[in-house]
């Protein structure tokens, strides 16, 4: 999983998507995630590293990462 | 740096919620740094907002509908000609660009430079013949036809899955859902911009726009892709925003460089869902959004006036990406005496 080398996402979160002019808004998590898929992360690590930050337990991380991934997708933010 | 002095005469004043393109037209020459722009307004309504726009408008002369016929409107223009010594004149809209164009020679004669497409390139990028052009360019266009009659839409409309788009000649278009609603809308239609209306299928997706000049030569000189953000009833875009489409740009540039296109236009698009773009319509003119594509660093109205006066104009290679407009709406006090002269003398 790749993020689109042209998407652009800034320090408040803010996410643009300069090929179909569409803009998101992420929560300080969401953000997070999406920077570390940009550095190249697979979701083993993703999950890791979020599982070492907060308090939540693998599986509730693999559902929410995966329903994340998810929309990713169909918003045209992933290479195909 | 001495600036030229130069006199456009610009129409498309009706800067209302289904804008002409004149002012922001307007604006993109009156931010050149090589011109001194004396600007003309010709307008076909008393109350086109533009008139009374005193800062960006020097004059504005009445000129006739487009109806009348081109003799009316050259008689007018010398008329105005012998007052305001024009030396371009720019216009914006599709129905009066047949009479312009065909005045092009006579116009030349007398020192009016224009910037016009050929007849044979306004004709067949007409809304009726748009499946003929995909054909021929390669371009893929939604199935439709020109309509005469009520009779001539129920047999069209066996053919073609609901909703289907009614489009006037000239402007307008509304997705009919029924055939009720589609012979609604022919009349609608008709009556207001003659025949043929035209009967297209509805594609759907998001729809994009792009604005590009081209040189007459088959040289893209600028062009900007646009996605409309907030749309109005009318279809109009209320916003919008410059995105990144290497696609839409090499649409635009095929199809300049094999029409070898002079002057403004606009692509409306569509891109659906897998990603395909579909081809609606090709408006032979500056779209009324142009201020965006000054605003992301393509002053396209500037750029055609300097072809116009056969100034060399290098190609535009760059352009900012996610540069946003907005349109709003301003209410302008005006003295009656204001337009009672406009009304009584046909100038303000």
């Amino acid at each position: 999983m790749l993020i689109k080398g042209n998407i652009a996402i800034s320090d408040n979160g803010f996410v643009f998507n300069p090929s179909t002019g569409d803009s998101f808004t992420m929560n300080n998590t969401g953000k997070e995630v999406l920077l570390m898929i940009k550095e190249g992360k697979k979701a083993g690590q993703i999950t890791d590293l979020l599982m070492a930050k907060y308090d939540v337990d693998k599986i509730t991380i693999e559902r929410y990462l995966d329903d994340f991934m998810n929309d990713l997708s169909v918003n045209n933010l992933l290479e195909d | 740096m001495n600036r030229q002095k130069v006199t456009v005469a610009v129409t498309g004043l009706n800067n209302i919620d289904s804008p002409g393109p004149g002012i922001p037209v307007i604006r993109g020459i009156r931010e050149s740094k090589d011109f001194d722009v004396r600007i003309i307004g010709l307008a076909y309504e008393h109350l086109e907002p533009g008139i009374y726009m005193r800062d960006l408008v020097d004059k504005t002369y009445m000129i006739p509908y487009p109806a009348e016929g081109k003799d009316a409107l050259f008689k007018r223009l010398l008329e105005i000609h012998s007052t305001e010594n024009l030396n371009v004149i720019i216009p914006n809209f599709d129905a009066e660009l047949f009479s312009f164009i065909k005045l092009e020679k006579q116009l030349a004669g007398i020192g009016i430079k224009t910037f016009l497409p050929t007849l044979e390139q306004f004709e067949e990028r007409n809304k009726s013949n748009l499946p003929v052009y995909g054909e021929k360019y390669g371009v893929n266009v939604p199935a439709g036809t020109e309509v005469f009659s009520i009779p001539d839409l129920n047999n069209t409309l066996k053919s073609l899955n609901y909703p289907v788009m009614i489009k006037g000649k000239y402007y307008d278009a509304y997705p009919a859902y029924s055939l009720e609603q589609a012979v609604s809308y022919f009349t609608k239609m008709s009556s207001k911009w003659g025949l043929p209306v035209i009967v297209q299928e509805h594609i759907k997706g998001t729809e994009v726009n792009v604005i590009a000049l081209g040189d007459g030569e088959g040289n893209l000189i600028a062009a900007i892709p646009m996605r409309k953000q907030y749309i109005t009833d009318k279809g109009k875009a209320w916003g919008g925003i410059t995105i990144e489409d290497p696609s839409m740009l090499n649409l635009a540039k095929k199809i300049i460089s094999q029409t070898k296109w002079k002057g403004g236009l606009e692509l409306e698009l569509i891109r659906t869902a897998d990603n395909k773009l579909y081809l609606l319509e090709i408006n032979p003119r500056i779209p009324a959004w142009v201020y965006l594509a000054v605003g992301a660093g393509q002053n396209i109205p500037e750029a055609l006036l300097k072809l116009t006066l056969g100034m060399n104009v290098e190609p535009f290679t760059r352009y900012d990406v996610g540069k946003m407009f907005i349109r709003y709406s301003w209410d302008m006090i005006v003295d009656l005496e204001l337009f009672s002269r406009l009304a009584t003398t046909g100038e303000l």
